[in-house]
């Protein structure tokens, strides 16, 4: 059989972010490129923060998986160009709000801070938009932590970077 | 080897590195659980770049040595931060005036450092750039609430700014391998950006009401390798492991 780049695209949709576990790697926009070298495929991605810890373990989890598929691969990490938000799919932005994070809103800062101009973020669970920022740090380094004024539930919004 | 872009890079790494840790020890001992997290967020960030520069000397330096050695066995004489970053964490004023002071530094030097030639500088500091936004805007905020918040809280950290001001000067102050990096155009010109540091300082003190303290006194020494005694206990914490159990793993 060969083994053509949309297959290996279709296993990688298999592969999921370890701390946002209903997206893939793809929904999360990191996956770069794949390139076929002789006998090694090379999957190139980029990190989402420079010092986020799932890098590695998502490394060692494409690897595994194209193993499992007979497939010997090489894990290349760029940092150029920088990833960025807007490179999470359509899809992935809804799933990231069935599961209860409100997805990156464009043109960035927060509705709390002292400085800068207000932005919008609904409640991923009641849709209101009288939400305010507790923090604007969160579990990951990917998340800020909102409170919805309405339904009064805390959630993580998927910050714009 | 490429030794004026190996000694720029110790010189980035250790700043990120050092003022990495000072914030990680506030893990679990933050005054309020969203301060903790955002420390530690901003710690994790700091350690990811100090990676990266790291990776970057071990590869070009070529002798083998990795990340972890260049980061945890060297003996205080070779670190390059400046010593801004290496002092205690005291009380909340002055962890967040040391993260305002270096944050106030940072962002106009990662601005000017994707500019770098050198490829890979150049996408580390397009990377961390949007990092250091977040983290300046965040201790700016900080100075504005305390320096204008309470009684209390002004009077503490005016405390904290008067204490650091000595250190800021040299965050600017051009080194010979900041010098060798401006020629080989890969650094940044240091006296390019001073203005916009201290534009950054000064405007954020006047909002916060904080006096600008009258102190011409300039404390450096870290960028040659001469530092306070702090260094000396953070990396006891640092490294004794490794010196107790040579090359021991997780
Ligand atoms: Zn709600």
């Amino acid at each position: 059989m060969t083994i053509t780049k949309d297959y290996i695209y279709e296993l990688l949709e298999q592969v999921p972010d370890p701390e946002v576990p209903v997206l893939s790697i793809l929904d999360l926009g990191i996956v770069r490129d794949v390139v076929f070298n002789d006998e090694l495929v090379e999957v190139i991605i980029t990190p989402t923060y420079t010092g986020c810890p799932a890098m590695d373990m998502i490394s060692v989890n494409i690897k595994a998986l194209l193993q499992e598929n007979g497939i010997e691969s090489k894990i290349t990490l760029v940092l150029s160009p920088a990833w960025t938000t807007d490179w999470l799919t359509e899809a992935g932005k809804r799933k990231l709000k069935e599961y209860g994070i409100a997805p990156p809103v464009a043109k960035t800062t927060d509705k709390l801070s002292l400085t800068g101009e207000a932005k919008l973020v609904s409640c991923p669970i009641c849709d209101s938009n009288d939400t305010q920022m507790i923090s604007q740090f969160g579990s990951t380094a990917c998340k800020s932590l909102y409170k919805c004024n309405d339904c009064l539930e805390p959630f993580d919004y998927f910050k714009c970077h | 080897m490429n030794d004026t872009l190996f000694k720029y890079l110790i010189q980035l790494g250790d700043n990120s590195l050092i003022l990495g840790h000072r914030l990680s020890e506030l893990c679990g001992h933050g005054p309020i659980l969203e301060v903790d997290m955002a420390l530690t967020n901003i710690a994790l960030d700091l350690m990811g770049q100090a990676r990266n520069y790291y990776q970057y000397a071990a590869e070009i330096e070529g002798k083998g040595r990795t990340e972890d050695d260049l980061a945890m066995l060297r003996d205080a004489r070779e670190y390059r931060n400046c010593l801004l970053v290496e002092q205690a964490n005291e009380d909340f004023a002055y962890t967040i005036t040391r993260q305002f002071f270096f944050d106030a530094f940072h962002l106009p030097l990662m601005e000017a450092m994707k500019g770098s030639n050198d490829e890979r500088l150049s996408a580390i500091a397009h990377k961390s750039y949007k990092e250091v936004s977040y983290h300046y805007r965040y201790s700016s905020e900080w100075m504005k609430r305390l320096g204008d918040g309470t009684e209390e809280s002004h009077s503490r950290i005016q405390d904290a700014v008067d204490d650091l001001w000595m250190y800021i000067g040299e965050l600017c102050e051009v080194s010979d391998v900041d010098q060798a990096a401006i020629d080989a155009g890969l650094g940044v010109d240091l006296n390019a950006i001073r203005q916009t540091v201290e534009q950054n300082i000064k405007e954020v003190l006047k909002e916060a009401t904080i006096q600008i303290p009258e102190i011409s006194f300039k404390q450096s020494g870290g960028k040659s390798g001469i530092h306070t005694e702090q260094l000396g206990f953070i990396l006891a914490e640092l490294q004794w492991m490794q010196r107790a159990y040579p090359n021991m793993e997780w």
